[in-house]
């Protein structure tokens, strides 16, 4: 198990760094990625990505929403969610177009009773997002939106650096009550994070070198026990990255946080079992 | 009075003071040769040229923001550099129709490239860049996004050879510039459009360059803080200005009513965010109506209330 996590790392941190090292050839242009020829990107990720894996329809057991249109490319809405009786257990979501498309991997607890993640994305260009989930049998289902966003990556993480960095590893937990549609059986919540999750894409004009990236690559979110799920990030998750999920309602549990970034800092946060 | 184009009326915002003030110091005189962009004369020794209320293209070469001058009995000083090289160079020209005193300041209200564009224009002809302490980083941060995103809405050519250029004098607090005379009063501001705001006071005139600061018919663009610039216009309000030249909309209008559109906007903005996250509404279905009542009352509302939603939503669900 923890050498598959390895491995998934190890293969995220090489797309990423390919991705790098091609926007700092090309400054991102903030064009429109032509839907023409989107295949062959798909393919090339599902390549180095997915090891070439077959993937099957996911229609109906893995599900995408995405705004056709982004209002904020810095901030797209994205939700994940799952058919709860597939026992789907990653799920990895692929902004096609972005310098690092890998955006995040999920791993969802056994018996945590994920079904619906929700996060903000930055979109670089006009590109296709795909969603693929892993089932507990190795099959892997995907599928995809089109997104038309420009600009999201190269923009400045944060709108006041200052007070971003006064404010980094803040957390905040908010909890909705039983989760929609869930009959009672799921509540939901919401964890934010303070963190300028910096995109690394912003040229230092002095020096006329990138300025480093620093974002969110390890979160961890349990209830008592139990794992809620795990995520890999890269640089596409927004500033002060946000989740809002379901999970299995039983008895009160505290939640328990942690988040590593790509400087090695550590963020742990414990909230009360019955925090509002 | 001649005007070297119609100055778009005065617009709904000015009342019977401002067609008084219009017509006591009207516009630049001039003999209206193709390459002078208008100015009015707003208060004595004050000019102010109102950019369209329109998104960035290349019919009005990003001549989409306010900008103006202010003549000492020594020198002259800019208050933003207009959104294009061509429009700065337009700017310049209807400057020396005014005066042959030296351009001695170019002063910044914040990092905007429909304000920021034509900086070269001034620098060249010997202007010392003045912006907040904080302009420098911002600038450089966003560089090439804003190269990129002005080469899609203006066409290439209008962007070939436009720099960002970082202030050759910062300010952070206060910082009092003299034309002779003259005295400038320039404060920066708590983020609030942006982290770089910054205004100018001529206190000779009581007259406000608010930059983007104030926004008139235009809708409002947040890329800085909500609640920050809710509590800016509270303190914006105690200036001893009696006139202000808002970044967007006419070119002067009366201080402090000219708050008020864009105060009532920013209010109705938070107050429906503010009650959808309470409600636990997801931020994609609260950024579609939020501040729907306000859309009859501005400009460009499609265009930016949709963004202003969506990073209002994420400052204000961590209050």
């Amino acid at each position: 198990m923890s050498q598959s996590i390895f491995t998934g790392r190890s293969r995220m941190a090489a797309v990423l760094a390919i991705g790098l090292t091609a926007a700092a050839m090309s400054a991102p242009s903030g064009a429109k990625a032509a839907e023409p020829g989107a295949d062959e990107v798909w393919q090339g990720l599902v390549t180095d990505v997915f090891e070439g894996k077959p993937m099957q329809d996911g229609t109906g057991i893995v599900s995408l929403e995405a705004p056709a249109r982004a209002a904020d490319p810095a901030l797209v809405p994205v939700t994940l969610s799952v058919d709860p009786t597939r026992h789907i257990r990653k799920l990895t979501l692929v902004i096609d177009h972005n310098p690092a498309p890998v955006a995040a991997s999920f791993t969802l607890g056994d018996g945590a009773g994920v079904t619906r993640i929700e996060t903000r994305v930055r979109v670089n260009a006009y590109t296709d997002i795909h969603l693929v989930g892993e089932a507990d049998d190795g099959t892997l289902y995907v599928t995809s939106r089109y997104v038309k966003a420009a600009g999201g990556c190269a923009a400045p993480a944060s709108k006041d650096p200052a007070a971003a960095a006064r404010s980094i590893g803040q957390m905040k937990l908010r909890r909705f009550g039983a989760a929609e549609g869930s009959g009672g059986t799921r509540d939901e919540a919401q964890l934010m994070i303070r963190h300028p999750n910096n995109s690394g894409l912003q040229k230092d004009q002095v020096t006329l070198l990138y300025i480093p990236a620093h974002f969110i690559t390890e979160l961890t979110v349990a209830r008592g026990e139990r794992t809620l799920f795990t995520m890999e990030g890269g640089i596409s998750i927004s500033e002060d990255p946000s989740f809002r999920f379901d999970y299995r309602a039983d008895t009160p549990e505290p939640f328990h946080v942690k988040a590593v970034d790509t400087e090695n800092m550590t963020f742990a946060h414990d909230f009360p079992a019955d925090a509002s | 009075m001649a005007l070297c184009t119609p100055i778009e009326g005065v617009r709904s915002v000015g009342p019977a003071a401002l067609a008084v003030l219009m017509s006591v110091f009207g516009s630049v005189p001039c003999a209206c040769a193709e390459d002078t962009l208008a100015f009015d004369e707003i208060a004595p020794h004050v000019y102010a040229h109102a950019g369209a209320v329109a998104l960035p293209s290349s019919e009005n070469r990003g001549d989409t923001s306010n900008f103006g001058f202010v003549v000492g009995d020594e020198a002259v000083a800019v208050i933003d550099a207009g959104g294009s090289l061509p429009v700065a160079r337009e700017a310049l020209a209807a400057i020396r129709r005014v005066t042959d005193k030296p351009v001695r300041y170019l002063i910044l209200t914040h990092m905007h490239p429909d304000h920021v564009f034509g900086s070269r224009i001034f620098k060249d002809a010997g202007a010392t860049i003045v912006g907040s302490a904080a302009l420098g980083d911002a600038l450089a941060a966003r560089s090439d996004t804003y190269l990129a995103s002005y080469r899609d809405q203006l066409g290439p050519a209008l962007v070939e050879g436009v720099e960002l250029l970082p202030p050759d004098r910062s300010v952070d607090g206060s910082l009092t510039l003299d034309l002779g005379h003259r005295a400038l009063r320039l404060q920066t501001w708590p983020t609030a459009h942006t982290n770089t705001d910054l205004t100018v006071l001529d206190t000779t005139s009581g007259t406000l360059f608010a930059g983007d600061l104030v926004f008139l018919e235009h809708l409002p663009v947040i890329d800085g803080s909500l609640t920050g610039w809710l509590k800016d216009i509270e303190s914006l309000k105690a200036l001893p200005a009696a006139r202000v030249v808002p970044g967007h909309g006419p070119s002067v209008a009366p201080f402090p009513a000219a708050l008020e559109p864009e105060a009532r906007y920013l209010e109705t903005l938070k107050r429906d965010l503010d009650a959808d996250i309470d409600a636990g509404l997801r931020l994609e279905n609260a950024a579609a109506s939020a501040a729907a009542s306000e859309a009859a009352n501005w400009q460009l509302f499609d265009a930016y209330n949709p963004r202003n939603a969506t990073a209002a939503y994420a400052e204000l669900e961590w209050q």
